[in-house]
């Protein structure tokens, strides 16, 4: 029971992260009507953004030191950070802080490389056909990719979390298990929390503000709302800035969770596709629920004793391939996905 | 109707093909190990651009059936016999049979759902090779030869010797002429010639496939679906043959890959790889009968030559200029070269989405055509 | 006994009662338009003989065979070819193969694997292609991409395409839909053309009356989902219940 319950929580974190990239592709794909292949990239560009604050952050005052000596026998050289230098402990904390912090860093920069994708790019490609969105949008993420990789190199920085959410919290012993049976990292609990937050965040904005309610509506039935005499693809150019700032805040608190690196984009990108398709593409509740569901089955599949059933009938690594195969069922069972609509996207 | 003047085209194709180690010298790409590279990409890419060019199926899953072709290959060599036959044969059977799975299944959807079926499979593929299927694919490791193996038809070989990969004894990787030309060192083996000669016949497939009724069929798919199906046509089967050949050819270039070098992995169906075939057919030209070689000789090209590319080369190009030019523009030029060509692949690849659907073999019509225009214009 | 013999066919969508025990007979030979005014069920019933949607009860028989439950393609192969409202074609291809896929389904059936035979080489399809299109009138534009054509063209395309099948009955869904008089005038001209040339059977689906009564030999009138009409087109005008339905609108 408590080996299940440990499993549960711990796809939870995996869940977060494919819940709100999914979240993200499903408000690009459902106003915008355009799959992006490069989702997976602004989920990378927004780990980047944390690993830049805290360059930034760690820019350093060179002191040399003539009390103390290298190990070569000359004197030493005292990096000290100028946030530091100036603001004392403050500045400490600030360093310490620093991924979380980044968050208001990268709200800005990934709306605004949203709204530059949008305008620059794939305005131009409503009209094209779907595999032509596909392509451009999967040629930019290469690119993105190219260009992170030019700047920060092949090797994944690890960022930290900051000293507080350091450690484990041990949830068995509240509810009544034994000692360390259910342990879990206190950051990615914060993760968890943080994604509830967002996606919470966002079904409000969309149901409660008039900004919202017109981009449902939009979303719903484009060409009624365009005749209203409301300006809907402006509007939709802003929700494509919030979806690049939701995917970028996912990658920026999964820095400490994962060391980021320049193709971890990729790797998410066949994930939450699978992800939207399974939740039906275009609903919002859908991607979300998706992506618990599956986050929270792959980390189910890799129990040992789910794996020796399995192994019973000749699949031992189910782990590996659950995703892949829940999505090919349901594509092929319930075409539209749990909660989709008919029809979307046959063409 | 046009008249295609086929004939010709195959002729011209077979003869540059053929004679690749002359032509290429020039180019600094005429190495065996590349020429190759360049036929084998060109049939996977020929194959692709069946299913993708005609029927407008978008597959990112077919570096599966390379997979596929490649540990079927490897292990007629293992069991049977180093002669490259018997690989081949299997490498091409069991890729249709894949294919015609997979394909049977994803093929009830279309559009997007089509393309994200397939990248899961690949990726499920790519999962089972790495896990599930470790006695058939030695997992990590890669499947290789051992001195043990079988190899029930060969003769019991040179003790402590792995056998090579051989056309009824002939090396793949023998030189059998090395001839100077030109001041340029040419190396002619029967590996590539073998490769060459798929190549080509798989060049004739595609145009008799192109010119048949079959082919019209693909074609009718793509533009208009529905109407094809209220013409009294079937599509499904016909998008599924196409899908079927196209993993065909996937698994015979996964075959010949592995006869280049007798070692399968499952990196090799990757959704990437399957990513890259999509970006040769693009970039070459969707559709068209040699766009998609001619994208993967250029893929291919960039990879191995292009990215050798590095900063002392650049300043060797530059040294005419002054100094700080030089340098200024070594700087602009290095993110792009070398390392960096894939972001150069990548942008190349945007400007051809964005500006020139039909490819490079477009562009180059586009020029002749307003060349021709040109010279009218004065005469 | 009609070449077509739809019987008690229904279809609800929700609450709302679309197609009411409609039946209707199609004479072999005859032009027969089904009229009503607007949401009287005309598109949900063209759907459901053609195998798009299908109804909750109720049979439709094409020479005595059943067409419910088919799927396209086979609707198809009984010798049923269908007109759209917009011309469906092929845009990307030429007038010339566009017209050879039906030669092909026609003559090779839904499905075959011919990838080493030559279109180019294959002259009884191309004399059978070209026969229709100069028939249409279309001979000079063969080797012109279908998208390029204008609209009184792609129609005219999209009835060769119909016709080199040498279908039994041919479903014509607002025909003349968004065209000027003189395209209607001149779509009229042809389906007659069609009809008393080759003798096919047409059901034809249409709001413009002038088309209608150009062109039908019968009539049955759809109003809320029923059938409350079928006459010779003389008799129609003058029958009270379609005077009811049609209250208001001034052509009738």
């Amino acid at each position: 029971m408590d080996a299940i319950l440990l499993q549960i929580i711990n796809g939870l974190d995996k869940g977060s992260a494919y819940a709100l990239i999914a979240l993200g592709l499903t408000l690009i794909f459902g106003t915008l009507g355009v799959v992006n292949f490069a989702h997976g990239a602004l989920f990378m560009l927004g780990a980047f953004c944390a690993v830049t604050f805290s360059k930034i952050l760690s820019i350093s005052q060179v002191v040399i030191d003539p009390t103390r000596t290298d190990f070569l026998g000359n004197p030493l050289k005292v990096n000290t950070p100028y946030v530091e230098v100036w603001f004392g402990d403050f500045g400490t904390a600030l360093l310490d802080w620093s991924v979380p912090l980044s968050i208001l860093m990268a709200i800005p920069v990934m709306i605004l490389i949203g709204i530059i994708m949008e305008r620059g790019l794939i305005k131009h490609f409503y009209n094209r056909p779907h595999a032509d969105q596909i392509l451009v949008t999967f040629g930019l993420a290469i690119v993105i990719q190219e260009i992170v990789k030019a700047f920060f190199g092949a090797n994944p920085i690890p960022q930290a979390a900051p000293d507080a959410f350091i450690g484990s919290l041990d949830l068995g012993v509240m509810v009544g298990f034994a000692e360390n049976a259910i342990i879990y990292p206190y950051w990615r609990l914060i993760y968890f929390a943080f994604s509830a937050l967002i996606i919470a965040g966002v079904f409000a904005f969309l149901r409660f503000t008039t900004f919202g309610m017109v981009v449902r509506a939009g979303m719903a039935d484009r060409e009624t709302v365009g005749l209203l005499g409301i300006n809907i693809d402006r509007r939709f150019t802003i929700m494509f800035g919030v979806a690049a700032a939701v995917a970028g805040l996912a990658g920026v608190m999964y820095t400490p969770i994962n060391p980021p690196n320049y193709h971890m984009g990729m790797d998410f990108l066949v994930l939450s596709f699978v992800v939207v398709v399974v939740g039906g593409m275009g609903s919002l509740p859908g991607a979300v629920l998706a992506g618990f569901l599956l986050g929270v089955l792959e980390s189910l599949a890799s129990m040992p004793e789910i794996k020796n059933l399995f192994g019973a009938i000749g699949l031992p690594a189910i782990d590996q391939i659950i995703i892949y195969l829940v999505a090919v069922i349901v594509l092929l069972v319930r075409p539209r996905g749990l909660l989709g609509k008919a029809g979307m996207m046959e063409e | 109707m046009a008249k295609h003047n086929d004939k010709l085209v195959l002729l011209i194709f077979s003869i540059i093909v053929l004679l690749a180690p002359l032509l290429l010298a020039p180019t600094g790409a005429a190495y065996p190990d590349l020429m190759q590279r360049f036929a084998i990409y060109g049939i996977f890419a020929i194959g692709f651009n069946i299913l993708f060019g005609l029927t407008g199926y978008l597959s990112f899953g077919h570096a599966a059936f390379l997979g596929v072709g490649s540990y079927s290959a490897v292990w007629m060599f293992k069991l049977l016999s180093m002669n490259i036959i018997p690989g081949l044969i299997l490498a091409v059977a069991m890729a249709g049979l894949f294919s015609l799975l997979i394909g049977y299944v994803s093929l009830r959807r279309s559009g997007i759902y089509f393309s994200i079926l397939t990248l899961a499979f690949a990726q499920m593929s790519y999962n089972l090779a790495y896990s599930v299927l470790t006695p058939l694919t030695n997992g990590e490791t890669g499947l290789q030869l051992r001195l043990d193996d079988p190899r029930i038809l060969d003769a019991a070989p040179v003790e402590g010797v792995l056998p090579s990969t051989n056309l009824f004894g002939l090396e793949m990787r023998e030189v059998f002429w090395n001839p100077t030309f030109m001041g340029y060192e040419l190396q002619f083996n029967y590996g590539f010639y073998v490769s060459a000669f798929f190549l080509i016949l798989s060049f004739y497939i595609a145009i008799r496939i192109f010119r048949s009724p079959f082919g019209m069929m693909l074609r009718a798919i793509k533009t208009n679906q529905t109407r094809l199906n209220y013409t009294g046509i079937s599509s499904r089967p016909y998008t599924l043959a196409a899908f079927v050949i196209s993993g065909m050819f996937a698994g015979l270039a996964g075959g010949l890959l592995a006869t280049m070098d007798p070692l399968a992995g499952a990196e090799r169906m990757q959704w990437t790889v399957g990513g890259e075939v999509v970006l040769m057919v693009v970039l070459g030209g969707m559709g068209t009968l040699t766009g998609p070689v001619l994208g993967a000789v250029f893929i291919k090209y960039f990879e191995n030559i292009f990215s050798k590319i590095n900063a002392v080369v650049l300043h060797g190009w530059f040294s005419f200029m002054p100094t700080w030019l030089e340098n200024f523009i070594v700087m602009i030029i290095y993110p792009f070269v070398g390392k960096g060509w894939h972001l150069t692949l990548g942008a190349l690849f945007m400007l051809v989405v964005i500006f020139l659907p039909g490819g490079l073999v477009d562009g180059a019509k586009r020029i002749g055509g307003l060349f021709r225009r040109k010279t009218k214009q004065e005469a | 006994m009609g070449i077509l013999e739809v019987s008690n066919v229904n279809k609800h969508f929700g609450g709302l009662h679309a197609l009411n025990n409609v039946d209707l007979n199609v004479e072999q030979g005859s032009v027969h338009a089904i009229i009503g005014p607007n949401g009287a069920g005309k598109s949900t019933f063209l759907n459901c003989l053609i195998g798009k949607l299908k109804p909750d009860t109720g049979s439709v028989l094409f020479e005595g065979e059943a067409v419910l439950g088919k799927k396209p393609h086979q609707i198809n192969q009984l010798g049923i070819a269908r007109v759209f409202q917009t011309p469906e074609i092929f845009a990307e291809l030429t007038v010339m193969e566009n017209v050879m896929i039906p030669c092909y389904a026609h003559r090779d059936g839904a499905f075959k694997i011919n990838a080493f035979a030559r279109v180019s080489r294959d002259s009884e399809i191309r004399i059978q292609a070209e026969t229709v299109l100069e028939d249409m009138g279309m001979k000079e534009k063969i080797s012109q991409h279908a998208g390029s054509l204008s609209r009184g063209d792609k129609r005219r395309l999209e009835m060769a395409m119909c016709l080199v099948q040498e279908p039994k009955l041919l479903l014509l869904d607002e025909p003349t839909a968004g065209m000027a008089r003189a395209d209607t005038n001149n779509t009229i001209d042809l389906l007659k053309h069609i009809s008393e040339s080759r003798g096919i059977t047409m059901v034809i689906i249409e709001h413009d009356m002038h088309v209608v009564f150009s062109l039908a030999t019968t009539i049955s009138v759809l109003a809320q989902g029923a059938i409350i009409a079928e006459d010779l087109p003389e008799n129609i005008k003058t029958h009270p219940k379609v005077r009811e339905a049609y209250l208001g609108e001034a052509e009738v």
